[in-house]
């Protein structure tokens, strides 16, 4: 297990160091921080002068070096948007985007679940045709569309809720909460169902099929022929087995969530670390941006890593294949 | 003063950000071929699809019902005091259920609770109506709140508010005393300013010439940005506690109106603070002045979360209270950044914001037609304009390889002469426009109406220039343009005009941070660019970056065309050295009257910019695109 994690962690550091460079080649297209940062008027000088200390006019292999030498120091460099250092920001913006992600994603598995298992008990009632279409509807419109959407309903509309921003927080320690106050919890409603509809519809889809599935299998038949409840075989057995692929979809996803939260930020005008790169990708903020991709990466990793462990908690079969583990 | 550029001291009203469609493209797809798709899917019918949507309202809705309620909006008083009073009420009731001897104890209770919570109901109506916030909402955030850092309008529209210069503006736009309240001219290089008396920071320090002078030596500073703003100032003198001398590198009649974007520090605040000069990038650290400010404006920063808002609140010592430079009402204003213009407008639709300075244009007639919405326009100091390459023998992009036909002023009046500048103004700006004749507006110093002239709509006259310079059938060229409105939209409608005299355009869009490099290697042939003069307000700084020609140091550098004429060079030089106003104006005359005649570029129209905002909103229209909040009322 402890051989698992480490070499997990190890590749994690691949992976980074892959999306990093990527990420860096990627910027060479992004245009030029300088033009942004100067005045027009600024001489040519001024801005060759500007770029040398930024070290924008070393070649890209250079660049990319001191940048992967300084970031194993824990220094991502200074935004050149904000003047600010990167860890900074990033560590400021972190809590509004886990935030939204995990309100996401729990709803998407408190109304997914449910969700899934009745169309798959329920095949025929118009009920889970109602939700299966809808759940279409989930996944074809784009996240913007939604958010525009529920902003016309809910804010000009019904005037219920904040059209954007992420109302008052508190800041607890390093940790900035819009949890605890009302106008908080009301503006985290409408990006948070936005963020949602993807990770419902798929994870009811996905536990709907995978239900389906696992009711035809015969251990199920032979639960029902010792005559158990209809409860205890779907929830005690049928929906058991189904959660193993709904657990790393789910984790998948919640990477996915927090990496695709961009455009629920922008749309919601939602402070987080998605809204922090396009303003970066506009202005050609090279540091925010790598350091942006490099920490979604590790995000990933470390979820697949989590979720990897889980499937030794739900699956009792791993623990026994373990060498020297436990069972019979 | 400057060119359009994403973010920049521009205009950028209705941008849509670029990478925003394409991240969401990039997701769709990935979320496409991640997906897993059941034919069962596709038997929806229509019905089931609205069931649908009712079901997913009502999730949403349930769980947060009771949340919903409770926060009604704008119910200040009225809805907090309403359990404390039903409470008070409550006590009265479980008290006559005492004993005789505790109710009368009861009732008093209550009627004391009643009379607590009328005072506090009245205390709160009053603060109610006195309390007067603006909430202002625009796509961009300052970049830093240091007034000597960045030249970007994103930031002097926060700094303008905190900080203030030593002369100022007027409705009319015309130069008026401000921290200064008279000044001289001593001799052609020495300028000497009376400081108005009892101006207070908002830390509660006084402002003396020592100020003047230290804000001076910090915008000279090499990590200053608005070098430019003051340039030609050699150094300030302090002569006594409120008189400062100004000593220029060479005259300069046009002085004031630099002056106006020069915003004066307090010098002991920035010394003790570390900020003593302004934030440096070559330093890699948060300058203490880029989060923090203490200026004489009539509102102080209290709160500054990049992305999330910008306050500030009345500054009640704000000398011009009393002197009744401005008649703000408001206590407090929240400048909020919303990326995204739909989200932007339905804020505002939804009173969640008072005022946005840069709706979507094809928006604004709707918006016209909101009742409770009134939109104001005025024109603003930039106009926009075509430029030729006129260096290179050949077309880099474009069909003609053995010569350049831009070099041929008969090409250029043809394409003058096509464009019809109506059908732009009409068809792509809506109407937000004036078409302009020359590079300068009218609130500039040097603008002469009758150098204000374009060539007039005429495709026959353009084709048998063409014709005549050897191109019957025209030629292909690409046109350079950046990817925001309006300029996308203009240099399609250039395209179509131009097709009509056989000139092939192929309008090349590309990302604001690409554009400025692209045009700063000359690497074009033909481009769009809008241009402001805002913040010098004087014509001498558009010549000298756009006309004169390059090479020199801080001259043509907005030259991309690399148009050379040993005239315009001298007139500009000659402007430059005139302590004369009127003769300076007359030499202004003359050089755009050249302009006119050469057509190094082909200026299209100066921008009318709205502004909508809620009907209780009084916020008056300034030509550098900014509300001033001391001048803003909410009635």
């Amino acid at each position: 297990m402890l051989a698992f994690v480490i070499r997990r962690l190890l590749q994690s550091v691949l992976v980074m160091l892959a999306v990093a460079f990527i990420a860096f080649s990627l910027f060479n297209f992004v245009g030029d921080p300088v033009s942004l940062m100067l005045p027009p008027e600024a001489t040519q000088q001024d801005r060759e002068e500007v770029r040398k200390t930024l070290g924008l006019d070393q070649p890209f292999y250079v660049q990319f070096k001191v940048f992967i030498v300084n970031a194993l120091q824990g220094n991502f460099g200074i935004s050149l948007r904000l003047g600010r250092p990167v860890s900074a920001l990033l560590a400021e913006r972190l809590p509004a985007t886990l935030e939204l992600a995990f309100a996401a994603a729990l709803i998407g598995l408190f109304i997914g679940i449910p969700m899934g298992v009745y169309t798959a008990l329920k095949r025929d009632s118009w009920i889970s045709r109602v939700l299966l279409t809808a759940s279409l509807i989930g996944v074809s419109l784009p996240n913007f569309l939604i958010g525009i959407f529920l902003i016309l309903i809910f804010a000009v509309w019904l005037g219920w809720l904040p059209s954007f921003g992420r109302g008052d927080v508190t800041q607890l320690a390093f940790w900035s909460t819009g949890l605890l106050t009302i106008t908080g919890l009301k503006a985290l409603v409408l990006p948070s169902i936005t963020l949602s509809f993807y990770p419902v519809t798929l994870i009811m889809r996905l536990v709907r099929s995978e239900m389906m599935e696992v009711l035809r299998t015969d251990y199920i038949k032979f639960a029902r022929a010792r005559g158990l409840t209809n409860r205890s075989v779907h929830f005690g057995h049928a929906l058991r087995n189904t959660l193993v692929p709904v657990i790393t979809i789910t984790g998948l996803q919640l990477g996915g969530v927090i990496a695709f939260a961009i455009v629920t930020e922008t749309v919601f005008q939602w402070p987080g670390m998605g809204l922090l790169f396009i303003q970066a990708v506009q202005f050609a903020d090279i540091p925010v941006m790598a350091a942006y991709l490099c920490l979604i990466g590790f995000i990933f990793v470390v979820i697949n890593l989590i979720v990897d462990m889980l499937y030794f908690v739900v699956d009792p079969r791993l623990r026994v294949e373990r060498p020297g583990g436990g069972g019979h | 003063m400057k060119k359009t550029r994403q973010n920049k001291n521009d205009f950028e009203a209705e941008e849509i950000p670029p990478l925003e469609k394409g991240g969401e493209g990039g997701f769709m797809a990935s979320r496409s071929t991640g997906t897993v798709s059941h034919p069962v899917f596709l038997r929806a019918t229509k019905s089931c699809i609205l069931a649908g949507c009712h079901f997913l309202r009502h999730q949403c809705k349930s769980p947060l019902a009771p949340l919903l309620q409770r926060g009604e909006r704008d119910s200040v008083g009225g809805s907090t005091l309403k359990p404390l009073l039903q409470r008070g009420e409550r006590d009265s009731v479980g008290g006559s259920t005492l004993k005789p001897f505790l109710q009368r104890g009861g009732r008093d209770a209550a009627h004391l609770l009643r009379i607590f919570a009328t005072v506090v109901l009245l205390t709160l109506t009053a603060q109610a109506a006195n309390a007067k916030t603006l909430r202002y909402a625009s796509q961009d955030d300052p970049q830093t709140v240091d007034p000597h850092s960045a030249n970007l309008l994103a930031t002097s529209r926060v700094t303008g508010q905190i900080y203030e210069s030593l002369v100022w503006r007027d409705a009319q736009w015309k130069v008026i005393p401000w921290l200064a309240t008279s000044w001289q001219v001593v001799n052609d290089r020495t300028w000497r300013f009376k400081l108005r008396d009892g101006v207070k920071f908002h830390d509660g320090a006084v402002m003396t010439a020592d100020d003047v002078v230290f804000s001076t030596e910090r915008a000279l500073s090499p990590t200053s940005q608005m070098r430019t703003a003051i340039q030609g100032i050699e150094a300030a003198r302090k002569v006594d506690r409120l008189t400062v001398d100004f000593i220029l590198t060479e005259p300069n009649p046009a002085l004031l109106s630099h002056l106006t974007n020069f915003r004066i520090m307090n010098k002991a605040w920035s010394e003790k603070n570390g900020a003593a000069r302004p934030q440096d990038y070559k330093a890699k650290e948060d300058t203490f002045s880029a989060r923090n400010a203490n200026g004489t404006g009539a509102f102080k920063l209290v709160e500054w979360s990049p992305d999330v808002r910008v306050r500030m609140v009345r500054h009640n010592d704000w000398w011009g209270f009393a002197e009744k430079a401005g008649n703000t009402n408001l206590t407090e204003v929240q400048m909020l950044p919303i990326k995204s213009p739909a989200t932007r407008l339905a804020a505002l639709v939804s009173g969640e914001v008072d005022i946005v300075i840069d709706p979507p244009t094809q928006d604004v007639v709707r918006l016209k037609r909101d009742p409770s919405l009134k939109v104001q326009d005025g024109l603003e100091i930039r106009i926009q304009y075509l430029a030729f390459d006129l260096f290179r023998d050949e077309l880099l992009y474009g069909s003609e390889k053995k010569k350049n036909p831009f070099k041929d002023l008969r090409v250029r009046q043809a394409v003058a002469h096509a464009l019809d500048p109506e059908i732009i103004k009409t068809k792509v700006m809506r109407g937000m426009a004036r078409p302009t004749g020359t590079i300068v507006t009218p609130e500039v110093v040097g603008y002469s109406a009758d150098a204000d002239k374009r060539l007039p709509y005429d495709v026959k006259r353009a084709r048998a220039l063409l014709a005549e310079a050897g191109y019957p059938n025209g030629f292909e060229v690409t046109l350079d343009c950046g990817n925001n409105q309006p300029a996308s939209d203009i240099c399609q409608a250039v395209a179509v005009l131009l097709s009509q005299i056989g000139i092939k355009v192929k309008p090349n869009i590309i990302i604001q941070s690409a554009f400025y490099p692209k045009l700063e290697k000359f690497d074009t042939s033909f481009y769009l660019l809008s241009w402001g003069g805002g913040v010098t307000a004087d014509s001498l700084y558009t010549l000298n970056l756009l006309l004169h020609s390059t090479g020199g140091k801080g001259e043509g550098d907005f030259n991309m065309g690399r148009w050379r004429n040993a005239e315009m060079d001298a007139l500009i030089k000659s402007i430059r050295s005139e302590a004369d106003g009127a003769k300076r104006n007359a030499n202004i005359r003359e050089a755009l009257l050249i302009a006119n005649r050469e057509l190094p570029v082909i200026p299209l129209h100066q921008q009318r910019i709205p502004w909508v905002m809620k009907k209780n909103v009084d916020a008056a229209f300034t030509p550098v695109n900014t509300v001033y909040f001391y001048q803003t009322r909410l009635n």
